[in-house]
This record gives structure tokens, C-alpha cells and sequence, in this order.
């Protein structure tokens, strides 16, 4: 048993790195299990990257910013809902695969019980007139918010003519040609892809892209 | 048990068409739902949609109910898989390779590229549900109110805009027959 040493100051290297965030290591399953189904039980109306970023970063500390967008980005260049695509990348990143799986059940089961619950109500009460009027009500009032939302998202590109024109082609292919979307995606989707290929001079920062 | 296993390969192709999230395949769903399927007429599918909406979570779990009214309970898991599954396993995948990629410009192009073609899926989506849902003068006073809401006031929470439709509905619609099946 060597005598513990005095610590002695100055002896440490003097400009030590900021420590590097790394992704952390002792999170319980369980834990994981709650902080979804939290944010699936409270998040409304399409607003789930919000929650998530208030949760998984502010509030749980288990992903810093930077981590937190690349696994939104993920999320969003690939199929599936942007939900649901954070929460099996998160869980895994925090635990593998019993992770990906908690963190996705705690996101879908309030949502999806509650769904049920009332898409079996709605079942048995297809011919009440009071379920109907208030479900017109509902539907035209989703028609409300999903114009909201797309405009939210679109606004930004539509002050470029390429963009403008991909939406154009979009709609016009989808809602009044009827082209299906395996189709749509097919074509749209490389050209797209093409004219906003990388170009030489390009430093790779984006320059309106701020977000 | 047919129906539940195309209940099963319906969902799980909008799965992976789902690029761009729930609201840009919404017409899709439609289309192979109500015009390929006949498992809906319009307004219930518009019906379903708006079940969604007023539960948390993402709005796409209503294709549970979908599948609830082609083959009951069995039917709403079927949906449930096929819907959630194929994207789920491609994101978990594709999330541990993805960092490879890391720095390539083709990821900015990407990005940039779908980012007006999603908004274009989201006008379609908006579009079709709007088709069955817009019936009236009343119900482009709720759909002008909620947009009013929801894009100019930031704060407010959409859910109960959308019941607030809901509780107008009943109030002014509930004698009139609307939004009720034919006989």
C-alpha cells in the first residue's frame, strides 16, 4: 500500500480537452421504456421532433445536439415516420437492439391503444348521427392543420424555382394524374436527387439551410 | 385469413414507400384502401383520419383502425406490423452503416432533393383528404380556422383545435345528416 499522493496542482496537463460526448453507457431499458412512452403520450399533432429534442437532449442529456440532428437526419431521409425511424435509432444507440425495441413500444403504445379504443367506439357507432357531425367537424379541421404543417415545412422552398417545380411535379403526378407513388418516387425522386447533385466549388456548408 | 395477410402486404409496401413520413404516403393509403381494396369508402376513411389526429403520437397509427375494420382485431395487428416493421428494420439498419457515409456530398444532395418532393407528397396528402373532407361552407370555415390556428399561432396545441373542430361539428351539423352512410 503505497500512501495516497498529494494531489499536486498544476501537475495535470493545463489545457485539457473539453470532454468529447460520448454515448452513455448505463441507461436502464426501462428507463428508455418511460422517456417514449412520455413523449408519445403527450406529443400532438405532428410536433413529435420538439418533444423529442426537449427530452432526449435537455432533459435526459443522452444525446447532444449534434448527435440529436444526425439521428434526425437519418430519420427523415428514410422511410417511416420520423417518430417512430428516432426512436428505433436512439434506443439503439443507447442500448442495441432491446433498446430500439422498448424505446419504439413506449412510442406507439398510448397512440396506438387510444386509436384502437376509438376506432372500435367508431365501429359499433357508425350510424350515430352525433359521431358523424362531430367527425365531420374532425376531418375538415385535419384539413386544417395538415395545410398548416406543409406550408410550415414548404415555406422555405418556395422561393426557388427548382423547388417549386419538384412540388409542382409531385402534386400534379400524385393528386391529378394519379401516378403511383412507387412511380413517383422512382422518377421524381433521382431527378430531384441530380439537379441538386454536389458541384465542384460547392464547400459542402449549407447556404440557406439554416435549422 | 387471405385478407389478413393483404392487409399485411398493403401496409408493409406503404411502409417502405413511406419516405418523407406519414402524411406524404397519405395518398397512397387512400388510393390502395378505398379505391384498390374497398376496404373503406371515402368517409370513413376521412373518419379515420380524423381518429387519428385527436390521439397522441404519430397520426399514422390510425392505420391500426384500418386494419380493425377489415379483419377486427387480428386485421389492426396485421396493419400495425405492416405498417411499423419493413421501415423500422431499414432505419435500424441503415442507422449503423449511415455514419459511414459521413462527410460524402451526395448526402447533402439527397436531402436536399427529397426535401421538395415530401412537401409535394404532404400537398397530395392534404389534397385527397381534403376531397371527401370539404363538404360546405361550414367545413371550410373549421379547415380555414384550424390552418389560421395552427400557422399563426405557434403556442397552441393542434389536438384541440382539431376537437374544437369536433365539438362545431356536433353543435351545428348533428341535425343535418351529415357525414352519415348511405343507406
Amino acid at each position: 500500500m503505497s500512501p495516497p499522493l498529494p494531489p499536486v496542482p498544476g501537475a495535470a496537463p493545463a489545457a485539457e480537452a473539453p470532454p468529447a460526448y460520448a454515448v452513455p453507457q448505463d441507461v436502464r431499458l426501462w428507463d428508455i421504456f418511460v422517456t417514449f412512452l412520455l413523449i408519445g403520450a403527450i406529443s400532438f399533432g405532428g410536433g413529435v421532433v420538439a418533444y423529442l429534442r426537449a427530452s432526449l437532449v435537455l432533459k435526459k442529456g443522452w444525446l447532444d445536439e449534434e448527435h440529436f440532428l444526425s439521428a434526425l437526419e437519418i430519420a427523415q431521409a428514410l422511410p417511416g415516420l420520423n417518430a417512430t425511424n428516432m426512436s428505433i435509432i436512439v434506443g439503439d444507440r443507447l442500448r442495441g437492439v432491446a433498446g430500439s425495441i422498448v424505446a419504439f413500444t413506449g412510442m406507439t403504445l398510448p397512440g396506438g391503444s387510444m386509436v384502437l379504443a376509438l376506432g372500435v367506439a367508431y365501429a359499433a357507432n357508425a350510424h350515430n348521427p352525433y359521431v358523424n357531425a362531430a367527425l365531420v367537424g374532425v376531418g375538415a379541421a385535419a384539413v386544417g392543420m395538415l395545410s398548416a404543417v406543409t406550408l410550415q415545412i414548404g415555406h422555405k422552398q418556395l422561393g426557388q424555382m427548382l423547388n417549386v417545380a419538384i412540388i409542382a411535379a409531385t402534386v400534379l403526378m400524385v393528386s391529378f394524374l394519379h401516378i403511383s407513388l412507387v412511380w413517383v418516387l422512382l422518377t421524381v425522386g433521382p431527378v430531384a436527387v441530380f439537379l441538386f447533385r454536389p458541384r465542384k466549388g460547392d464547400s459542402g456548408e449549407g447556404e440557406g439551410e439554416a435549422s | 385469413m387471405n385478407e389478413n395477410l393483404s392487409v399485411l402486404g398493403v401496409f408493409s409496401l406503404l411502409s417502405i414507400l413511406a419516405v418523407g413520413g406519414g402524411a406524404a404516403v397519405l395518398p397512397e393509403t387512400k388510393a390502395l384502401v378505398v379505391e384498390t381494396h374497398h376496404w373503406l369508402t371515402d368517409d370513413q376513411f376521412r373518419d379515420i383520419y380524423g381518429l387519428g389526429q385527436v390521439v397522441p403520437g404519430p397520426n399514422m397509427l390510425m392505420v391500426i383502425v384500418i386494419g380493425y375494420h377489415v379483419t377486427g382485431f387480428l386485421g389492426a395487428l396485421m396493419a400495425f406490423v405492416g405498417f411499423f416493421l419493413p421501415a423500422g428494420a431499414i432505419s435500424w439498419a441503415a442507422s449503423r452503416v449511415w455514419d459511414h457515409f459521413e462527410g460524402s456530398p451526395w448526402r447533402r444532395s439527397l436531402q436536399q432533393g427529397l426535401a421538395p418532393l415530401v412537401v409535394g407528397l404532404m400537398a397530395s396528402g392534404t389534397i385527397s383528404i381534403a376531397r371527401t373532407a370539404i363538404d360546405g361552407r361550414l367545413t371550410i370555415i373549421i379547415a380555414f380556422a384550424v390552418f389560421a390556428g395552427v400557422y399563426c399561432v405557434k403556442k397552441v396545441n393542434p389536438a384541440l383545435l382539431v376537437l374544437g373542430g369536433g365539438l362545431v361539428g356536433l353543435a351545428l351539423l348533428s341535425g343535418t345528416g351529415a357525414g352519415m352512410p348511405p343507406n
